[in-house]
């Protein structure tokens, strides 16, 4: 298109000041775009929750345990399809450093709870014959070049002492939200091993949470209802709600950090703003005669405007495309750097919308005053400016 | 031989909205820069002050914090027969054995449930810890379902006011006071009588124990005979480092978070700054012509265009610390990554910040101003002049 | 005595000048020789393209020869380097320029003392000769004004109170009288004749002007790079 042609030519006129504000538009779109990534990555449990889960915990808060005996009542619970149950274990492999999420939980029924951990039949297996069994991601074997078969020692933090495990399975992530750095064993290996190495240890037949399956999304609440009725006014009161607003109370409890991360994403949008207006209004300023001529030539205040607007959405268009492109990699970089604290870095659809839409807003904010300038000015004054 | 100064800054004056847009882009990202080293920093400070140098804190070996720690009483009888702790008024040993546990409260606002320490003291337990004082209403009595809660909660927590009740464990509690432990961690706790949140919430042992040095020197005595002691499995830190080692995971997240997003804004107020000086060069070229006609060195006009960048950088690094200063206003509440609560805390100035923000404004203003300050210094005098 | 007689203060010696415009070179100025007395005042005249602009800034040391020798108060400039030329400059020469060329942003006492600034005088003796030069070119009430504020006519004596500030050797004017009206022209013109009958300045001025020309008291003709002599 000849339109397109001229903006792009006028665009590149003064190369160097182009190419500048380019990159200033780049690696703003860059940083907002990581930005959101991190805010996604803080989600991405919440994300990733079934609405047919529901999770039972003490209702005082999480680090009290749940009688191993309430499984039954919970099974029977009309709406209940399936129960399951885990203790976060919290062991440190060699430094605490190497984080990664590690429980106890009891296989089968957390296996099948849990479609979206694929793992192999044979792994499966081999995984519930053997009580000292472990099954991690496939992100967590690749980060530590563990072998099926290998020993790994996990040191106990909550649970004190030096507890072994040997590998068997392995598990790939169904979805791209799955993450794929948790590390399970048995529930019982656990108990066991509390039993011998404390005489009265307060978290014997013990479980830290119930994961429960219901029939259909909408029986959720009822359920959840039932169960944390069940056990009012005992020793253990239980808090049951969806797997989504259990994942969603993490979260808000660093609420903070996170709208201090939105406040500061918007700030960067601010900073190309001025970057962006500073050289459309340098540009204009210079450009000033030749817009005068050519309302001579009988061109009006839309094509001024036009060729203005038009040229400063070609500028920013052309450094969000480049900001999005690098954002990939980008992100990449940021996710094995903070590996430990986000388990899944995405780069998500809403991101790259999120980013064009600024773009946009910017392209068109930088416009208004040169435009305003341009379409005013009266022609003999602009001639004048020329010579 | 220099141009005298008032060019430089008469320049700036002139293209006033090229020079605001330019400083303020980068005063907002040195206002990021401190608000986020403020942040770690507060953060830091928070914890350290929390502590006292001369306080121990024992926990179970391999515990990060209190929380996940046990202390069993046969083996805090033990430990309360070292000689090296300080005698307390009464005689005693100044020597508290305390019960720690989360629970949820729902703050306020967002109405959602967080995790909130409850410590469970003994007598010993205000005397270690001078920083807390009564502000309304008065102490538990011992061997109640009394607590008392600290200022921070109070303002961020709903049920949490005076002469409320709430319901853990089976039994109700009732908050008979208010204390205030300034900037310190303890603000966003809750104390009570540890004896009777440890029938509540059945636990047969203690979380730590916190005892004061007679003589502060002697902290590695006593340490490595209770690590050693073969009967115990505890580990002794002052509490200054226990409070320190739990900002570090949080404090390490906020600076490197903080240090990247920073580099990354930098680079776009540098290359405004660098759109602006190009800008200036080039519409100043018959000036930088006739100031070396006039016998003025390449390198006085080099001198003098980097002098305006570092201005604006300088400037633009002023501002940005003045709007950061009142960043001291807000206190940021959040759980701490480490050890799973409620931590309040607020942004922090130091002189250290203050000098790095500085610093780093002029670096941008620098790194802005450099190459288009040789651009102006490397003109040739004929072709500066011709551009007129 | 006559002007013949006077010392030689410019030496030209088979100054040769070429550009380079893209792949080919454009000779401007070739072999020209020529002296200049002290006290001489010499219009340069030409069209467009003779090089006239090129050998005064090749007199004046803003550029550099290709061949030849200039000698200026005895001093070899094609030698000097740029160090050197730049504190020659200071010191020897005094510009005019056909757009005055101020320091926009400085006033008009400013503009002047700026010179100064390369010398190792005190603030109170800048400000001294400063005041002297505007009161010289009858501008010493609009001092405090910025070049924005001034008439064209003004703004041409305030660079003409700077051009004589540092005392210089020569005063080399590019077509002084070149954006002026009539009347302003006439008034630079007085001054400049005055600089040069009054205070013995030498100065070599190119211009398009006939009514300049006529102040002038020797007169050479460039065309295409070579000189030719002519009498006022």
């Amino acid at each position: 298109m000849l339109i397109l042609k001229i903006l792009f030519k006028n665009a590149f006129r003064n190369k160097l000041r182009t190419i500048l504000t380019l990159l200033g538009i780049t690696i703003a779109i860059l940083a907002f775009g990581l930005l959101r990534t991190v805010i996604a990555a803080w989600y991405a449990g919440v994300e990733a929750s079934s609405a047919t889960r529901l999770v039972t915990r003490n209702s005082i808060s999480i680090i009290f345990p749940l009688p191993l005996f309430y499984r039954d009542r919970i099974r029977q619970t009309s709406g209940v399809k399936m129960v399951s149950y885990g203790t976060w274990f919290g062991g440190v492999y060699i430094d605490e450093k190497n984080f990664f999420p590690n429980f106890a939980v009891d296989p089968q029924s957390f296996l099948d709870l849990y479609p979206e951990f694929l793992i192999s039949p044979s792994d499966k297996d081999a995984f519930l014959k053997d009580r000292k069994g472990f099954v991690a991601g496939r992100k967590l074997i690749e980060r530590f070049g563990w072998k099926i078969g290998d020993i790994v020692t996990l040191k106990g933090t909550i649970f004190l002492g030096e507890w072994d495990f040997v590998l068997r399975g392995i598990y790939r992530g169904r979805d791209k939200g799955t993450d794929e750095t948790q590390f399970f064993f048995h529930w019982d290996y656990l108990n066991e091993g509390l039993k011998k190495r404390m005489t009265f240890h307060p978290w014997v037949d013990q479980v830290g949470y119930y994961m429960i399956g219901v029939t259909r999304p909408e029986v959720g609440a009822s359920v959840a209802a039932s169960i944390d009725d069940a056990s009012k006014n005992s020793l253990a009161e239980t808090l049951t709600e969806t797997e989504k607003a259990f994942q969603q109370g993490f979260v808000a409890m660093t609420g903070a950090i996170i709208t201090a991360i939105k406040v500061v994403s918007f700030v960067v949008i601010v900073i190309i703003l001025a970057v962006v207006a500073n050289t459309m209004a340098m540009t204009t300023r210079e450009r000033i005669g030749e817009y005068a001529v050519l309302k001579t030539l009988g061109f009006g205040r839309g094509h001024i405007a036009g060729l203005i607007f038009g040229e400063s959405f070609v500028i920013t268009m052309m450094g969000c495309g480049l900001g999005i492109a690098a954002t990939f990699p980008a992100a990449q970089l940021f996710g094995h750097t903070l590996g430990a604290y986000f388990p899944i870095f995405h780069v998500e659809p809403k991101t790259l919308y999120f980013d064009l839409l600024a773009a946009v807003a910017v392209a068109g904010c930088a416009g208004i005053i040169p435009t305003m300038r341009a379409i005013q000015i009266r022609i003999a004054d602009g001639l004048r400016r020329i010579g | 031989m220099a141009i005298p100064i008032s060019y430089n800054i008469r320049n700036l004056w002139t293209r006033r909205l090229t020079t605001v847009l330019t400083l303020s882009g980068m005063a907002l990202v040195v206002f990021v820069f401190a608000a986020i080293l403020m942040l770690a920093n507060g953060l830091q400070k928070t914890l350290i002050e929390t502590g006292s140098y001369d306080n121990v804190v024992i926990l179970r070996k391999g515990a990060s914090t209190e929380v996940v720690s046990g202390v069993g009483r046969d083996q805090a009888s033990v430990v309360e027969t070292q000689p090296e702790i300080a005698i307390g008024s009464e005689g005693r040993a100044l020597l508290s054995k305390e019960l720690v546990v989360l629970v949820n409260l729902t703050k306020k606002g967002s109405g959602s449930p967080t995790n909130v320490t409850i410590r469970g003291i003994d007598a010993q337990s205000l005397s270690l810890r001078p920083q807390v004082k009564l502000a309304e209403g008065r102490l538990p009595r011992w061997g109640s379902s009394e607590v008392m809660v600290g200022s921070s909660l109070v303002r961020r927590f709903s049920g949490v006011t005076l002469n409320e009740t709430f319901r853990y464990g089976t039994r109700d509690w009732k908050i008979v006071g208010i204390f205030d432990a300034g900037n310190t961690g303890f603000s966003s706790e809750m104390w009570g009588d540890a004896d009777q949140l440890m029938q509540a919430f059945r636990r047969s042992g203690y979380s730590s124990l916190i005892f004061r040095l007679r003589d502060s020197s002697e902290f590695e005595k006593v340490k490595s005979r209770i690590e050693s002691d073969p009967r115990l499995t505890l580990e002794a830190k002052r509490e200054t480092r226990y409070y320190a080692e739990q900002s570090e995971m949080m404090a390490k997240f906020l600076r490197i978070l903080g240090i990247s997003l920073t580099i990354i804004f930098s680079l776009g107020a540098i290359i405004g700054a660098m759109v602006t000086m190009y800008s200036a060069v080039a519409n100043r070229t018959a000036e930088i012509g006739t100031l070396r006609a006039l016998g003025f060195r390449r390198r006085s006009i080099l001198v003098a265009f980097l002098i305006e960048s570092l201005f604006l950088g300088l400037l633009g690094g002023i501002v940005g610390l003045f709007f950061a200063s009142f960043m001291q206003w807000i206190t940021i509440s959040t759980v701490n990554f480490q050890t799973f609560a409620e931590l309040a805390f607020s942004f922090s100035l130091s002189y250290d910040i203050v000098y790095k923000g500085l610093a780093f404004a002029l670096i941008m203003g620098f790194v802005g101003g450099v190459l288009p300050a040789f651009k102006a210094a490397r003109m040739k005098i004929v072709d500066a002049l011709r551009a007129s | 005595m006559t002007l013949q007689e006077k010392n030689p203060i410019v030496e030209i010696k088979d100054v040769s000048k070429s550009y380079r415009r893209g792949s080919y070179t454009v000779p401007v100025l070739e072999g020209i020789s020529f002296d200049i007395a002290e006290g001489e005042f010499l219009a340069l005249m030409g069209p467009s393209g003779s090089g006239k602009t090129t050998l005064l800034n090749l007199i004046a040391g803003i550029d550099r020869v290709d061949n030849g020798s200039i000698r200026v108060g005895g001093v070899e400039i094609t030698t000097l380097s740029e160090m050197e030329l730049a504190q020659w400059r200071a010191t020897h020469i005094g510009f005019i320029f056909q757009f005055y060329n101020l320091i926009p942003v400085l006033t008009a006492f400013e503009n002047v003392e700026l010179p100064l600034h390369l010398t190792t005088l005190s603030k109170k003796d800048r400000r001294e000769h400063a005041l002297m030069a505007l009161r010289l070119v009858n501008l010493d009430h609009r001092i405090g004004h910025y070049p924005g504020q001034l008439s064209g006519g003004e703004q041409q004596r305030v660079a003409i109170a700077r051009a004589i500030i540092t005392d210089p050797t020569l005063l080399v004017a590019d077509e002084p009288t070149g954006d002026l009206d009539r009347v302003s022209a006439e008034e630079v013109l007085d001054l400049v004749g005055r600089l040069n009958s009054d205070l013995g300045k030498t100065i070599i001025m190119v211009t398009h002007d006939p009514r300049a020309a006529a102040r002038a008291r020797q007169l050479k003709h460039l065309e295409k790079g070579l000189l030719n002599d002519a009498h006022s």
